[in-house]
Protein backbone atom coordinates (compact mmCIF):
# COMPACT_ATOMS: atom_id res chain seq x y z
CA UNK A 1 0.00 0.00 0.00
CA UNK A 2 1.12 3.42 -0.88
CA UNK A 3 1.14 4.72 2.53
CA UNK A 4 1.66 8.37 1.90
CA UNK A 5 -0.94 8.82 -1.03
CA UNK A 6 -3.30 7.57 1.56
CA UNK A 7 -2.11 9.89 4.39
CA UNK A 8 -2.18 13.04 1.81
CA UNK A 9 -5.90 11.66 0.64
CA UNK A 10 -6.59 11.72 4.55
CA UNK A 11 -5.27 15.07 4.89
CA UNK A 12 -7.26 16.35 1.85
CA UNK A 13 -10.19 15.01 3.30
CA UNK A 14 -9.74 16.42 5.97
CA UNK A 15 -9.22 20.03 4.24
CA UNK A 16 -12.56 19.32 2.35
CA UNK A 17 -14.53 18.58 5.89
CA UNK A 18 -13.16 21.37 7.48
CA UNK A 19 -14.67 23.73 4.21
CA UNK A 20 -17.91 21.53 4.78
CA UNK A 21 -18.17 22.71 8.39
CA UNK A 22 -17.05 26.23 7.71
CA UNK A 23 -19.27 26.94 5.08
CA UNK A 24 -22.36 25.84 7.41
CA UNK A 25 -21.35 27.40 10.54
CA UNK A 26 -19.53 30.84 9.43
CA UNK A 27 -23.01 32.86 9.38
CA UNK A 28 -23.89 31.83 12.89
CA UNK A 29 -20.28 33.22 13.75
CA UNK A 30 -21.30 36.19 12.13
CA UNK A 31 -24.53 36.63 13.41
CA UNK A 32 -23.17 35.94 17.01
CA UNK A 33 -20.49 38.63 16.82
CA UNK A 34 -22.28 41.24 15.07
CA UNK A 35 -25.07 40.90 17.85
CA UNK A 36 -21.91 41.61 20.41
CA UNK A 37 -21.22 44.79 18.40
CA UNK A 38 -22.15 48.28 19.00
CA UNK A 39 -24.26 50.15 16.12
CA UNK A 40 -20.92 52.03 15.60
CA UNK A 41 -18.51 48.84 15.11
CA UNK A 42 -21.44 47.28 13.14
CA UNK A 43 -20.99 50.37 10.62
CA UNK A 44 -16.84 49.85 10.26
CA UNK A 45 -16.42 49.54 6.54
CA UNK A 46 -14.35 47.14 6.02
CA UNK A 47 -16.09 45.10 8.96
CA UNK A 48 -14.44 44.29 12.06
CA UNK A 49 -13.00 41.05 12.87
CA UNK A 50 -11.44 42.17 16.68
CA UNK A 51 -13.60 44.21 18.82
CA UNK A 52 -14.45 45.02 22.58
CA UNK A 53 -18.22 42.84 22.84
CA UNK A 54 -20.63 44.68 24.58
CA UNK A 55 -24.65 43.01 25.57
CA UNK A 56 -26.10 46.09 25.26
CA UNK A 57 -27.80 44.83 22.22
CA UNK A 58 -29.70 41.74 23.83
CA UNK A 59 -31.10 44.01 26.89
CA UNK A 60 -32.13 46.79 24.28
CA UNK A 61 -34.22 44.07 22.13
CA UNK A 62 -35.35 42.00 25.12
CA UNK A 63 -36.40 44.69 27.68
CA UNK A 64 -36.97 47.66 24.88
CA UNK A 65 -38.35 46.49 21.58
CA UNK A 66 -40.59 43.42 23.45
CA UNK A 67 -39.05 41.30 21.52
CA UNK A 68 -38.69 39.31 24.63
CA UNK A 69 -42.69 39.11 25.07
CA UNK A 70 -42.91 37.98 21.28
CA UNK A 71 -40.17 35.43 22.02
CA UNK A 72 -42.81 34.42 25.12
CA UNK A 73 -45.87 34.10 22.45
CA UNK A 74 -43.94 32.04 20.02
CA UNK A 75 -43.18 29.52 22.95
CA UNK A 76 -46.47 29.58 23.64
CA UNK A 77 -47.68 29.01 20.38
CA UNK A 78 -45.09 26.28 19.86
CA UNK A 79 -45.55 24.72 23.13
CA UNK A 80 -49.21 24.84 22.75
CA UNK A 81 -49.40 23.62 18.95
CA UNK A 82 -46.83 20.56 19.38
CA UNK A 83 -49.02 19.60 22.45
CA UNK A 84 -52.14 19.21 20.55
CA UNK A 85 -50.79 17.63 17.37
CA UNK A 86 -49.54 14.96 19.85
CA UNK A 87 -52.85 14.36 21.46
CA UNK A 88 -54.58 14.36 18.05
CA UNK A 89 -51.84 12.35 15.88
CA UNK A 90 -50.86 9.71 18.50
CA UNK A 91 -54.43 8.23 18.56
CA UNK A 92 -54.65 8.47 14.62
CA UNK A 93 -51.51 7.56 13.72
CA UNK A 94 -52.02 4.33 15.95
CA UNK A 95 -55.37 3.31 13.89
CA UNK A 96 -53.21 3.90 10.89
CA UNK A 97 -51.16 1.57 12.01
CA UNK A 98 -53.12 -1.06 13.01
CA UNK A 99 -56.41 -1.03 12.06
CA UNK A 100 -57.98 -2.13 8.67
CA UNK A 101 -60.34 -0.11 7.24
CA UNK A 102 -62.05 1.26 3.49
CA UNK A 103 -59.99 4.62 2.51
CA UNK A 104 -57.12 4.43 4.69
CA UNK A 105 -54.80 4.87 1.70
CA UNK A 106 -56.89 7.87 0.60
CA UNK A 107 -56.90 9.05 4.34
CA UNK A 108 -53.24 8.34 4.71
CA UNK A 109 -52.59 10.86 1.49
CA UNK A 110 -54.32 13.76 2.51
CA UNK A 111 -52.55 13.45 6.13
CA UNK A 112 -49.56 13.47 3.98
CA UNK A 113 -50.40 16.14 1.40
CA UNK A 114 -50.55 18.80 3.40
CA UNK A 115 -47.20 18.73 3.52
CA UNK A 116 -46.96 20.25 -0.05
CA UNK A 117 -49.32 23.38 0.98
CA UNK A 118 -48.13 26.61 0.74
CA UNK A 119 -48.83 28.67 4.08
CA UNK A 120 -49.61 31.46 1.73
CA UNK A 121 -53.17 29.24 0.20
CA UNK A 122 -54.87 29.26 3.64
CA UNK A 123 -53.77 32.34 5.10
CA UNK A 124 -55.62 34.85 3.58
CA UNK A 125 -59.27 33.15 4.27
CA UNK A 126 -57.95 32.45 7.80
CA UNK A 127 -57.15 36.25 7.94
CA UNK A 128 -61.33 36.56 6.76
CA UNK A 129 -62.63 33.98 9.18
CA UNK A 130 -60.68 34.78 12.09
CA UNK A 131 -62.05 38.41 11.92
CA UNK A 132 -65.00 37.37 11.48
CA UNK A 133 -64.96 35.11 14.99
CA UNK A 134 -62.90 37.34 16.68
CA UNK A 135 -59.89 34.89 16.57
CA UNK A 136 -57.51 37.82 15.12
CA UNK A 137 -54.39 38.57 16.72
CA UNK A 138 -54.60 35.87 19.10
CA UNK A 139 -52.41 32.77 19.92
CA UNK A 140 -55.49 30.34 19.39
CA UNK A 141 -55.50 31.08 15.86
CA UNK A 142 -51.91 30.67 15.23
CA UNK A 143 -51.96 27.46 17.25
CA UNK A 144 -54.74 26.07 15.77
CA UNK A 145 -53.19 26.88 11.94
CA UNK A 146 -50.05 25.21 12.79
CA UNK A 147 -51.73 22.29 12.97
CA UNK A 148 -52.09 22.16 9.31
CA UNK A 149 -47.93 21.07 9.35
CA UNK A 150 -47.19 19.63 12.83
CA UNK A 151 -50.44 17.11 12.81
CA UNK A 152 -49.39 15.39 9.32
CA UNK A 153 -45.84 15.11 11.07
CA UNK A 154 -46.97 13.58 13.96
CA UNK A 155 -48.91 11.35 11.86
CA UNK A 156 -46.34 10.69 9.83
CA UNK A 157 -43.73 9.66 11.98
CA UNK A 158 -45.43 7.70 14.75
CA UNK A 159 -47.15 5.73 12.38
CA UNK A 160 -43.96 4.29 11.52
CA UNK A 161 -43.16 4.05 14.89
CA UNK A 162 -46.30 2.15 16.25
CA UNK A 163 -45.70 0.12 13.05
CA UNK A 164 -42.83 -1.41 14.63
CA UNK A 165 -44.20 -2.42 17.46
CA UNK A 166 -44.76 -5.99 17.60
CA UNK A 167 -48.59 -7.25 17.13
CA UNK A 168 -48.04 -10.04 19.54
CA UNK A 169 -47.82 -7.82 21.79
CA UNK A 170 -51.39 -6.27 21.18
CA UNK A 171 -52.78 -9.90 20.40
CA UNK A 172 -52.06 -11.15 24.18
CA UNK A 173 -53.48 -8.14 25.45
CA UNK A 174 -56.69 -8.42 23.80
CA UNK A 175 -57.02 -12.01 25.05
CA UNK A 176 -57.08 -10.72 28.09
CA UNK A 177 -59.69 -8.87 27.34
CA UNK A 178 -58.20 -5.25 27.52
CA UNK A 179 -59.87 -2.50 24.91
CA UNK A 180 -57.87 -1.60 21.93
CA UNK A 181 -58.09 2.10 23.66
CA UNK A 182 -56.34 0.44 26.68
CA UNK A 183 -53.78 -1.52 24.79
CA UNK A 184 -52.94 1.87 23.19
CA UNK A 185 -52.88 3.59 25.94
CA UNK A 186 -50.85 0.92 28.52
CA UNK A 187 -48.93 -0.97 26.20
CA UNK A 188 -48.13 0.80 22.41
CA UNK A 189 -47.81 4.70 23.69
CA UNK A 190 -45.20 3.85 25.97
CA UNK A 191 -43.34 2.35 23.31
CA UNK A 192 -43.95 4.42 21.23
CA UNK A 193 -41.97 7.13 23.50
CA UNK A 194 -38.62 7.87 20.79
CA UNK A 195 -41.36 8.50 17.55
CA UNK A 196 -43.73 10.72 20.02
CA UNK A 197 -40.57 12.70 20.91
CA UNK A 198 -38.56 13.02 17.45
CA UNK A 199 -42.33 14.08 16.08
CA UNK A 200 -42.68 16.70 19.07
CA UNK A 201 -39.12 18.35 18.18
CA UNK A 202 -39.83 18.40 14.91
CA UNK A 203 -43.15 19.97 15.44
CA UNK A 204 -42.14 22.65 17.50
CA UNK A 205 -39.02 23.23 15.55
CA UNK A 206 -41.41 23.83 12.11
CA UNK A 207 -43.98 25.99 14.72
CA UNK A 208 -41.12 28.11 16.31
CA UNK A 209 -39.74 28.97 12.29
CA UNK A 210 -42.92 29.57 10.88
CA UNK A 211 -43.52 33.06 9.67
CA UNK A 212 -46.38 33.55 7.04
CA UNK A 213 -48.95 32.84 9.35
CA UNK A 214 -47.64 34.83 12.07
CA UNK A 215 -47.19 38.03 10.10
CA UNK A 216 -50.84 37.72 8.58
CA UNK A 217 -52.79 36.50 10.82
CA UNK A 218 -51.16 38.18 14.29
CA UNK A 219 -49.71 41.55 13.85
CA UNK A 220 -49.61 42.88 17.28
CA UNK A 221 -50.46 41.31 20.86
CA UNK A 222 -49.76 37.44 19.74
CA UNK A 223 -47.04 38.45 17.42
CA UNK A 224 -44.06 36.17 17.76
CA UNK A 225 -40.38 36.06 17.53
CA UNK A 226 -39.88 35.72 13.77
CA UNK A 227 -42.81 38.39 12.78
CA UNK A 228 -41.06 40.90 15.22
CA UNK A 229 -37.79 40.18 13.30
CA UNK A 230 -39.31 41.30 9.99
CA UNK A 231 -40.26 44.70 11.47
CA UNK A 232 -36.64 45.85 12.40
CA UNK A 233 -35.74 46.04 8.53
CA UNK A 234 -38.55 48.88 8.09
CA UNK A 235 -37.13 52.45 8.31
CA UNK A 236 -33.82 53.47 7.08
CA UNK A 237 -31.09 53.14 9.84
CA UNK A 238 -30.94 49.70 9.70
CA UNK A 239 -29.60 48.76 13.19
CA UNK A 240 -27.61 45.32 12.54
CA UNK A 241 -26.62 44.64 16.03
CA UNK A 242 -30.16 44.74 17.34
CA UNK A 243 -30.95 42.82 14.44
CA UNK A 244 -28.58 40.40 15.11
CA UNK A 245 -29.02 39.64 18.92
CA UNK A 246 -32.85 39.26 17.98
CA UNK A 247 -32.15 36.76 15.95
CA UNK A 248 -29.27 34.92 17.33
CA UNK A 249 -32.30 34.56 20.69
CA UNK A 250 -34.71 33.35 18.00
CA UNK A 251 -32.36 30.43 16.69
CA UNK A 252 -30.57 29.33 19.74
CA UNK A 253 -33.62 27.06 20.73
CA UNK A 254 -34.11 25.98 17.64
CA UNK A 255 -30.67 24.72 16.91
CA UNK A 256 -30.54 22.87 20.43
CA UNK A 257 -33.81 21.13 19.54
CA UNK A 258 -32.73 20.41 15.74
CA UNK A 259 -28.78 19.58 17.31
CA UNK A 260 -30.83 16.51 19.63
CA UNK A 261 -32.93 15.36 16.72
CA UNK A 262 -30.14 15.72 14.37
CA UNK A 263 -30.17 12.40 13.24
CA UNK A 264 -34.41 12.52 12.71
CA UNK A 265 -34.44 16.16 11.16
CA UNK A 266 -34.01 14.99 7.70
CA UNK A 267 -36.41 12.42 7.90
CA UNK A 268 -39.11 15.35 9.43
CA UNK A 269 -38.55 16.91 7.14
CA UNK A 270 -38.52 14.63 3.74
CA UNK A 271 -41.76 13.12 5.30
CA UNK A 272 -39.94 10.04 5.55
CA UNK A 273 -39.28 9.64 2.07
CA UNK A 274 -35.94 8.91 3.52
CA UNK A 275 -34.86 6.90 6.72
CA UNK B 1 -55.23 -13.78 13.55
CA UNK B 2 -57.44 -10.66 12.88
CA UNK B 3 -59.94 -8.79 14.84
CA UNK B 4 -62.35 -7.44 12.99
CA UNK B 5 -62.45 -3.95 14.91
CA UNK B 6 -65.57 -1.70 15.13
CA UNK B 7 -66.23 1.17 13.40
CA UNK B 8 -67.04 3.23 16.09
CA UNK B 9 -63.71 2.45 18.15
CA UNK B 10 -61.72 3.31 14.71
CA UNK B 11 -63.81 6.46 14.21
CA UNK B 12 -62.87 7.16 17.62
CA UNK B 13 -59.18 7.12 17.38
CA UNK B 14 -59.30 8.93 14.20
CA UNK B 15 -62.09 11.14 14.77
CA UNK B 16 -60.27 14.07 16.34
CA UNK B 17 -57.44 14.64 14.36
CA UNK B 18 -59.85 14.20 11.25
CA UNK B 19 -62.08 17.08 12.26
CA UNK B 20 -59.52 19.56 13.04
CA UNK B 21 -57.55 19.15 9.82
CA UNK B 22 -60.67 19.36 8.15
CA UNK B 23 -61.26 22.72 10.26
CA UNK B 24 -57.82 23.97 9.62
CA UNK B 25 -57.08 22.24 5.94
CA UNK B 26 -60.41 22.26 4.16
CA UNK B 27 -62.16 24.76 5.77
CA UNK B 28 -60.17 28.23 4.88
CA UNK B 29 -59.82 26.24 1.19
CA UNK B 30 -63.20 26.00 0.68
CA UNK B 31 -63.62 30.11 1.74
CA UNK B 32 -60.28 31.01 -0.83
CA UNK B 33 -62.38 28.86 -3.50
CA UNK B 34 -65.50 31.23 -2.98
CA UNK B 35 -63.58 34.17 -2.43
CA UNK B 36 -61.68 33.61 -5.56
CA UNK B 37 -65.11 33.90 -7.56
CA UNK B 38 -65.18 37.38 -6.20
CA UNK B 39 -64.35 40.75 -6.56
CA UNK B 40 -63.24 41.32 -2.92
CA UNK B 41 -61.12 44.21 -1.89
CA UNK B 42 -60.53 44.96 1.55
CA UNK B 43 -60.00 48.80 0.81
CA UNK B 44 -63.50 48.77 -1.43
CA UNK B 45 -65.48 46.44 0.60
CA UNK B 46 -68.34 48.43 -1.04
CA UNK B 47 -67.65 47.03 -4.69
CA UNK B 48 -67.60 42.94 -3.81
CA UNK B 49 -69.58 41.46 -6.15
CA UNK B 50 -69.11 37.61 -7.55
CA UNK B 51 -67.80 37.69 -10.53
CA UNK B 52 -67.42 33.86 -11.74
CA UNK B 53 -64.28 32.50 -13.51
CA UNK B 54 -63.15 36.72 -13.84
CA UNK B 55 -60.37 36.35 -11.61
CA UNK B 56 -59.01 32.90 -12.71
CA UNK B 57 -58.92 34.27 -16.82
CA UNK B 58 -57.09 37.44 -15.64
CA UNK B 59 -54.45 35.24 -13.80
CA UNK B 60 -54.09 32.46 -16.32
CA UNK B 61 -52.84 35.89 -18.91
CA UNK B 62 -51.75 37.84 -16.18
CA UNK B 63 -48.11 38.68 -17.41
CA UNK B 64 -47.12 39.00 -13.93
CA UNK B 65 -48.07 36.10 -12.22
CA UNK B 66 -46.44 34.14 -15.19
CA UNK B 67 -43.30 36.39 -14.56
CA UNK B 68 -43.42 35.15 -10.81
CA UNK B 69 -43.69 31.78 -11.53
CA UNK B 70 -41.04 32.00 -14.21
CA UNK B 71 -38.91 33.34 -11.87
CA UNK B 72 -39.58 30.50 -9.19
CA UNK B 73 -38.50 28.17 -11.93
CA UNK B 74 -35.26 29.69 -12.96
CA UNK B 75 -34.49 29.80 -8.87
CA UNK B 76 -35.04 25.94 -9.33
CA UNK B 77 -33.28 25.32 -12.16
CA UNK B 78 -30.47 27.17 -11.16
CA UNK B 79 -30.44 26.59 -7.41
CA UNK B 80 -31.42 22.65 -7.56
CA UNK B 81 -28.54 21.42 -9.63
CA UNK B 82 -25.66 22.80 -7.77
CA UNK B 83 -27.38 21.79 -4.31
CA UNK B 84 -27.36 18.07 -5.82
CA UNK B 85 -23.70 18.41 -7.03
CA UNK B 86 -22.55 20.14 -3.94
CA UNK B 87 -24.92 18.16 -1.80
CA UNK B 88 -22.96 14.78 -3.62
CA UNK B 89 -19.99 15.59 -2.91
CA UNK B 90 -20.32 16.02 0.64
CA UNK B 91 -22.16 12.92 0.84
CA UNK B 92 -19.39 10.99 -0.59
CA UNK B 93 -16.88 12.65 1.34
CA UNK B 94 -19.19 12.14 4.62
CA UNK B 95 -19.75 8.51 3.34
CA UNK B 96 -16.14 7.16 2.74
CA UNK B 97 -14.74 5.52 6.42
CA UNK B 98 -12.20 7.01 8.52
CA UNK B 99 -12.05 10.16 10.21
CA UNK B 100 -14.87 8.89 12.09
CA UNK B 101 -15.03 11.97 14.87
CA UNK B 102 -14.25 14.72 12.58
CA UNK B 103 -17.20 13.22 10.33
CA UNK B 104 -19.55 13.13 13.21
CA UNK B 105 -19.14 16.87 13.88
CA UNK B 106 -19.20 17.88 10.04
CA UNK B 107 -22.77 16.16 9.97
CA UNK B 108 -23.94 17.87 13.26
CA UNK B 109 -23.19 21.17 11.70
CA UNK B 110 -25.01 19.96 8.60
CA UNK B 111 -28.04 20.21 10.70
CA UNK B 112 -27.80 23.73 11.77
CA UNK B 113 -28.98 25.51 8.52
CA UNK B 114 -31.74 23.70 7.61
CA UNK B 115 -33.43 24.40 11.06
CA UNK B 116 -32.77 27.99 11.21
CA UNK B 117 -35.76 29.84 11.19
CA UNK B 118 -36.32 31.14 7.34
CA UNK B 119 -36.82 34.78 8.49
CA UNK B 120 -33.75 34.82 10.01
CA UNK B 121 -31.56 33.41 7.49
CA UNK B 122 -33.35 36.20 5.24
CA UNK B 123 -31.57 38.74 7.74
CA UNK B 124 -28.24 37.44 7.92
CA UNK B 125 -28.09 37.92 4.30
CA UNK B 126 -29.03 41.25 4.63
CA UNK B 127 -26.17 41.94 6.87
CA UNK B 128 -23.84 39.46 5.60
CA UNK B 129 -23.86 40.71 1.63
CA UNK B 130 -24.30 44.58 2.63
CA UNK B 131 -22.55 46.74 -0.03
CA UNK B 132 -20.65 48.76 2.56
CA UNK B 133 -20.77 46.77 5.67
CA UNK B 134 -20.95 42.93 4.23
CA UNK B 135 -18.35 40.51 5.20
CA UNK B 136 -18.89 38.84 1.86
CA UNK B 137 -18.10 41.78 -0.01
CA UNK B 138 -15.39 42.18 2.69
CA UNK B 139 -13.89 39.01 1.19
CA UNK B 140 -14.50 39.28 -2.13
CA UNK B 141 -12.17 42.59 -1.65
CA UNK B 142 -9.19 39.92 -0.51
CA UNK B 143 -9.50 38.15 -3.41
CA UNK B 144 -9.19 41.53 -5.59
CA UNK B 145 -12.64 41.46 -6.80
CA UNK B 146 -14.96 44.78 -6.35
CA UNK B 147 -17.57 45.04 -3.67
CA UNK B 148 -20.78 43.72 -5.15
CA UNK B 149 -24.48 45.83 -4.66
CA UNK B 150 -26.38 42.47 -3.77
CA UNK B 151 -29.44 43.68 -2.07
CA UNK B 152 -29.88 46.62 -4.39
CA UNK B 153 -29.18 45.92 -7.60
CA UNK B 154 -32.04 43.54 -9.38
CA UNK B 155 -29.81 40.83 -10.86
CA UNK B 156 -27.51 40.55 -7.90
CA UNK B 157 -30.40 40.40 -5.51
CA UNK B 158 -31.66 37.30 -7.96
CA UNK B 159 -28.10 35.89 -7.25
CA UNK B 160 -27.71 36.65 -3.44
CA UNK B 161 -31.54 34.73 -3.35
CA UNK B 162 -30.19 31.87 -5.40
CA UNK B 163 -26.46 32.01 -3.40
CA UNK B 164 -28.76 32.11 -0.01
CA UNK B 165 -31.12 28.96 -0.95
CA UNK B 166 -27.91 26.92 -1.59
CA UNK B 167 -26.24 27.63 1.38
CA UNK B 168 -29.64 26.92 3.45
CA UNK B 169 -30.50 23.49 1.56
CA UNK B 170 -27.20 22.14 0.14
CA UNK B 171 -26.55 20.53 3.97
CA UNK B 172 -29.84 18.61 3.53
CA UNK B 173 -29.65 17.54 0.00
CA UNK B 174 -26.53 16.18 1.30
CA UNK B 175 -27.40 14.35 4.70
CA UNK B 176 -30.39 13.02 2.04
CA UNK B 177 -28.36 11.67 -0.34
CA UNK B 178 -25.83 10.51 2.32
CA UNK B 179 -29.07 8.39 3.96
CA UNK B 180 -29.27 7.10 0.46
CA UNK B 181 -25.88 5.79 0.26
CA UNK B 182 -25.89 4.35 3.49
CA UNK B 183 -28.66 1.98 1.76
CA UNK B 184 -25.92 0.39 -0.70
CA UNK B 185 -25.55 -2.69 0.59
CA UNK B 186 -21.36 -2.95 2.03
CA UNK B 187 -20.69 -5.68 -0.16
CA UNK B 188 -21.36 -4.61 -3.49
CA UNK B 189 -19.39 -1.91 -2.46
CA UNK B 190 -16.59 -3.29 -1.67
CA UNK B 191 -16.74 -6.00 -4.17
CA UNK B 192 -16.77 -2.79 -6.43
CA UNK B 193 -13.65 -1.73 -4.68
CA UNK B 194 -11.66 -4.49 -5.31
CA UNK B 195 -13.05 -4.35 -9.52
CA UNK B 196 -11.97 -1.17 -10.34
CA UNK B 197 -9.87 2.11 -8.55
CA UNK B 198 -11.99 4.66 -10.56
CA UNK B 199 -14.46 6.64 -7.85
CA UNK B 200 -16.46 7.55 -10.66
CA UNK B 201 -17.39 4.15 -11.77
CA UNK B 202 -18.44 2.95 -8.60
CA UNK B 203 -21.20 6.26 -8.46
CA UNK B 204 -22.00 5.65 -11.90
CA UNK B 205 -22.79 1.89 -12.03
CA UNK B 206 -22.78 0.94 -8.33
CA UNK B 207 -24.08 3.91 -5.84
CA UNK B 208 -26.13 5.89 -8.52
CA UNK B 209 -28.88 3.08 -8.41
CA UNK B 210 -29.63 3.44 -5.15
CA UNK B 211 -29.36 7.22 -5.22
CA UNK B 212 -32.42 7.18 -7.37
CA UNK B 213 -35.20 7.28 -4.69
CA UNK B 214 -33.23 9.91 -2.57
CA UNK B 215 -32.54 12.24 -5.92
CA UNK B 216 -36.23 12.00 -6.26
CA UNK B 217 -37.23 12.60 -3.17
CA UNK B 218 -34.98 16.04 -3.55
CA UNK B 219 -36.33 17.06 -6.49
CA UNK B 220 -39.84 16.87 -5.65
CA UNK B 221 -39.30 18.46 -2.18
CA UNK B 222 -37.52 21.36 -3.29
CA UNK B 223 -40.22 21.82 -5.79
CA UNK B 224 -42.33 22.43 -3.26
CA UNK B 225 -40.60 24.49 -1.06
CA UNK B 226 -39.66 26.19 -3.79
CA UNK B 227 -43.04 27.20 -4.57
CA UNK B 228 -43.42 28.17 -1.07
CA UNK B 229 -40.20 30.22 -0.70
CA UNK B 230 -41.14 33.20 1.12
CA UNK B 231 -39.63 34.25 4.75
CA UNK B 232 -36.45 33.89 3.05
CA UNK B 233 -36.61 36.20 0.52
CA UNK B 234 -39.74 38.67 2.21
CA UNK B 235 -37.24 39.40 5.58
CA UNK B 236 -33.84 39.60 2.67
CA UNK B 237 -35.19 41.64 -0.40
CA UNK B 238 -39.41 41.79 0.08
CA UNK B 239 -39.61 40.88 -3.47
CA UNK B 240 -37.85 43.91 -4.91
CA UNK B 241 -35.67 45.76 -5.90
CA UNK B 242 -38.12 46.31 -8.03
CA UNK B 243 -40.28 43.00 -8.94
CA UNK B 244 -36.60 41.11 -8.61
CA UNK B 245 -37.03 38.82 -6.56
CA UNK B 246 -41.12 38.31 -6.28
CA UNK B 247 -41.35 34.76 -6.30
CA UNK B 248 -44.88 32.83 -6.52
CA UNK B 249 -45.64 32.99 -2.88
CA UNK B 250 -44.56 36.68 -2.08
CA UNK B 251 -46.46 38.13 -5.09
CA UNK B 252 -49.67 36.53 -3.23
CA UNK B 253 -48.84 37.59 -0.32
CA UNK B 254 -48.40 41.39 -2.02
CA UNK B 255 -51.19 41.28 -3.93
CA UNK B 256 -53.32 39.76 -0.85
CA UNK B 257 -51.81 42.30 1.83
CA UNK B 258 -50.55 44.58 0.35
CA UNK B 259 -52.98 45.53 -2.30
CA UNK B 260 -55.89 44.07 -0.29
CA UNK B 261 -57.17 42.44 -3.16
CA UNK B 262 -57.81 38.87 -1.55
CA UNK B 263 -60.93 37.95 -4.37
CA UNK B 264 -57.22 38.01 -6.61
CA UNK B 265 -55.24 36.39 -4.15
CA UNK B 266 -57.47 33.63 -3.70
CA UNK B 267 -57.50 32.77 -7.28
CA UNK B 268 -53.79 33.02 -8.05
CA UNK B 269 -53.11 30.48 -4.63
CA UNK B 270 -55.98 28.01 -5.75
CA UNK B 271 -53.95 27.84 -9.58
CA UNK B 272 -50.32 27.63 -7.52
CA UNK B 273 -52.28 24.82 -5.50
CA UNK B 274 -53.24 23.10 -8.31
CA UNK B 275 -49.68 22.68 -9.18
CA UNK B 276 -48.79 21.78 -5.84
CA UNK B 277 -51.05 18.76 -5.36
CA UNK B 278 -50.25 17.63 -9.36
CA UNK B 279 -46.66 17.14 -8.40
CA UNK B 280 -47.33 16.24 -4.35
CA UNK B 281 -49.79 13.36 -5.94
CA UNK B 282 -46.39 12.22 -8.40
CA UNK B 283 -44.21 12.16 -5.10
CA UNK B 284 -47.01 10.23 -3.06
CA UNK B 285 -47.22 7.81 -5.75
CA UNK B 286 -43.57 7.73 -6.21
CA UNK B 287 -42.51 7.03 -2.58
CA UNK B 288 -45.41 5.77 -0.60
CA UNK B 289 -46.33 2.74 -2.71
CA UNK B 290 -45.84 0.34 0.85
CA UNK B 291 -48.92 1.49 2.58
CA UNK B 292 -51.16 -1.43 3.68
Amino acid sequence: MAAPLQRRGLIAEGIVLTLICLFCVFPFYWMVTTSLKTQVVALQSPPAWLFTPTLANYWEVLFEDKVGRSLINSMIVSISTTTLAILLGCPAAYALARFEFRGKTDLWFWFITNRFVSPVVLAFPVFLISREIGLRDTHLALILMYLTFTLPIVIWICTDQFRSIPRELDEAAMLEGASQWRIFRSICLPLAMPGVAVSAILSFIFSWNELLFAYILAPKAAKTAPAMAVTFMEGYNVPFGKIMATSTLIVIPVLIFALLASKHLVRGLTMGAVK
Amino acid sequence: MSTRIPRRTIAAFLGPAVFALAVVGIVPLLYALWKSLHYFNLTKLAQSRFVGLDNYAFVLTDWVFWQAMGRTATLFIIAVPVQIALGLVMALVLHRPGLTLWKTLTRLSLVLPMATTYAVVGLLAQVMLNLKYGVINQMLGWIGIDPINFIGDPTNAFLAVILWDIWQWTPFVALVLLAGLSTVPPEIEEAAQLETKSNWTILRHVQLPYLIPSLVAVLILRTADTLKLFDMVFTMTRGGPGAATEFIAVLIERVGNRQFDIGMASAQSIIMLAITIVLARIYLRLFYREVR
